[in-house]
């Protein structure tokens, strides 16, 4: 059954490319084999109606351009066509070098639905008359967008433009709370998954990190439904809530410690008691005080004076937890 | 996303025709079943099927035609199928999203030729890929090492380089035998044999400092397997030793970053989430308590806490600060 429709779906494709009339169904029936015959039962007419409907739907699902219409004003009925410029790849020429680095950017998905587009792209290009040498493949294991259950779901509502339904737990919340969404995109940061979209609760801009929505999302409504901003950039979003100002900390450290904190740091020569001083750059001060107290007594902070009481705050906080309670 | 094979194959047979246009002088079945992905029997009844295709009427002169020679194949009569179809959605974005990221990582490829690519590629995808595209991706990358680390694996040569290991804070340097690259969670890590471990390592590359590439061939020892990563790049052996930490409400996300079992919401500390960490390394577990602050209180092992706790004193003491606790030091 599945070679023989798929035998009268290229049928389909090659027949209705090969005209610039529309082809009313019942002419497609007659000439495009596979099809049930008419022999003038209501039966005959019914499976044919349901065959060819579903066979419509496969060709529009694939991204056929089947197009409906009218060749004159006479015609008593709409018929079909596929136009050729709409349905062929624009001529695409990749030099060596440009098909490997395609091939290997192909690899880079993991998830059924990226990663199951990805080779049908390839096939395409390929049939192109593009070779994509795969010989000189590194051995590389990428995992882009692997282990996220809800990344197919929020990617296919912000493709569609469907709006969103999904319960998302804070951690810092003590239950989960239900968030309606227009998803604009989903974007990975520093190898965590967001979905970026309106909040329409909220009436703003938010991100959600994936991970932390509970259950399958929900989409509700029509496709289409709404537009996101122009020229969003997705990565911007996200960086726009993690990033900010830059703050210079200096920092003393005892010679041959600290190896983490200098692989990053400006050496700023020695300080009077002999010490190691270090600049430091940070957006976010407060884990960079996280990460000096960790360093214990081989780590002390000059200035400035906030990030110096924040690492104080942190040691004082942990020198408690060795009283006995 | 589908249940059946029939679109998958589907996208093939229509793009096998033009795929035999774009090579008049024909192409070896075994090649252009490795083009498609499938086996040359499943080619086979492809091409077969093909065969009974064609133009309406199904004359003679209507269907696709073919023709053998030894092992090629060539297309004599395209009944108008003569291009392959254009990129959908998914496949526009996978394609420019994965050559975006390609542009983030420029160690992996020659960086103009992935730029031309993508330029080339977004405009024949043409409206299917001018959406404001649904995915984006930005990964942490250290050019320099990725760019080495390839060039070792491309040419199968010994590497030379030095790691940076957080947990001991501590510089060491080795030579391994690489044997591939993975992105885990935006991270890049060389998996390698390390001489100096005798065993097969996952080298972050944000820790790796001076790569270089050896002259001599690269190779691991015939033990050296490959990791399942699919779980994860840390997974503790299961009897490892279990640390037992009440975290606050402002760190309940360390169980969201770190593979954690047992989690309970505990009323001490108020809205706080208790969980079980395991790992062989406690030198880790203290790093992890002492830079949540305060934020999380050990209930195992015993002597975490005093330790972190006498860590802390030491440095208040650097600040000046007296530490004129009530209570004596732990010991």
């Amino acid at each position: 059954m599945a070679a023989k429709r798929a035998e009268r779906l290229v049928n389909l494709v090659i027949a209705l490319l090969s005209t610039r009339q529309y082809v009313t169904a019942a002419r497609i029936r007659s000439t495009v084999p596979g099809y049930e015959a008419d022999d003038g039962s209501e039966r005959a007419d019914e499976a044919f109606k349901r065959m060819f409907e579903r066979d419509k739907a496969e060709l529009r699902e694939m991204g056929v351009p089947l197009e409906t219409g009218r060749t004159s004003v006479f015609d008593t009925e709409d018929g079909y066509r596929i136009a050729r410029a709409d349905y062929e790849l624009p001529e695409i020429r990749l030099t060596g070098e440009e098909a490997a680095a395609v091939g290997l950017a192909l690899r880079l998905w993991e998830s059924a639905q990226l990663a199951g587009a990805a080779h049908s792209a390839l096939v395409k290009l390929k049939a192109a008359g593009i070779d994509v040498d795969s010989s000189r493949a590194i051995p590389l294991q990428p995992r882009l967008d692997a282990g996220e259950p809800a990344f197919e779901p929020c990617y296919a509502a912000a493709r569609d433009r469907r709006q969103l339904e999904f319960d998302y737990q804070r951690p810092d919340e003590d239950a989960p709370t239900r968030r309606h969404v227009q998803p604009w995109g989903v974007v990975a940061w520093h190898g965590r998954w967001y979905l970026v979209g309106l909040d329409l609760d909220r009436q703003a801009p938010r991100q959600y990190r994936l991970s932390r929505v509970v259950g399958t999302p929900k989409v509700t409504g029509r496709p289409g439904a709404f537009q996101p901003p122009e020229d969003v950039d997705l990565a911007a979003v996200v960086a726009g809530q993690v990033g900010g100002e830059e703050h210079l900390v200096v920092v003393h450290a005892r010679p041959g410690t600290a190896i983490g904190l200098r692989r990053h740091a400006t050496p700023l020569g020695g300080s009077e008691d002999g010490e190691d001083r270090l600049e430091l750059r940070t957006t976010e001060p407060g884990r960079l005080a996280d990460e000096l107290a960790a360093y214990g007594a081989d780590v002390v902070v000059e200035a400035p004076a906030a990030v110096r009481d924040a690492v104080i705050t942190r040691l004082t906080r942990l020198a408690a937890m060795g009283e006995p309670a | 996303m589908t249940t059946t094979g029939t679109p998958d194959r589907m996208t093939r047979l229509l793009a096998v025709v033009p795929y035999l246009t774009a090579r008049p002088e024909g192409v070896r079945l075994a090649e252009a079943a490795r083009d498609f992905g499938v086996s040359e029997k499943q080619l086979r009844s492809d091409l077969e099927l093909l065969w009974m295709c064609g133009l309406p009427g199904h004359g003679p002169g209507d269907l696709i035609d073919l023709s053998f020679e030894g092992d090629r194949v060539r297309v004599t009569f395209t009944a108008g199928m003569v291009r392959p179809l254009r990129l959908t959605t998914d496949e526009a974005v996978a394609l420019v999203v994965a050559l975006r990221t390609l542009l983030e990582l420029p160690g992996l490829a020659e960086r103009e030729a992935v730029s031309r690519a993508l330029a080339k590629v977004s405009a024949a995808a043409g409206h299917a890929g001018d959406h404001v595209t649904p995915v984006a991706v930005s990964v942490d990358a250290r050019e320099e090492a990725l760019a080495v680390v390839k060039d070792g694996l491309e040419r199968k040569r010994a590497l030379h380089l030095h790691y940076y290991v957080p947990t001991r804070d501590e510089r060491t340097e080795r030579t391994v035998d690489p044997m591939r690259l993975l992105l885990v969670d935006g991270k890049w890590y060389l998996e390698a044999w390390c001489r100096r471990a005798e065993g097969v390592r996952l080298f972050r590359l944000d820790r790796v400092d001076d790569v270089v590439v050896l002259d001599e061939p690269a190779a691991p020892p015939p033990q050296a397997h490959e990791r399942d990563v699919e779980n994860g790049v840390y997974q503790p052996p299961p009897d490892s030793p279990a640390v037992r930490l009440r975290l606050s409400r402002s760190a309940r996300w360390v169980a969201d970053y770190y593979p954690v079992d047992e989690v309970a919401p505990v009323e001490d500390p108020p809205g706080g989430l208790a969980v079980t960490v395991r790992t062989t390394d406690l030198a880790w577990a203290r790093q992890l308590v002492a830079s949540l602050g305060g934020d999380a209180l050990v209930d195992e092992p015993a002597d975490l806490a005093a330790e972190v706790a006498a860590d802390a004193r030491a440095a208040l003491r650097r600040y000046g600060v007296d530490v004129q606790s009530a209570s004596s030091p732990a010991g």
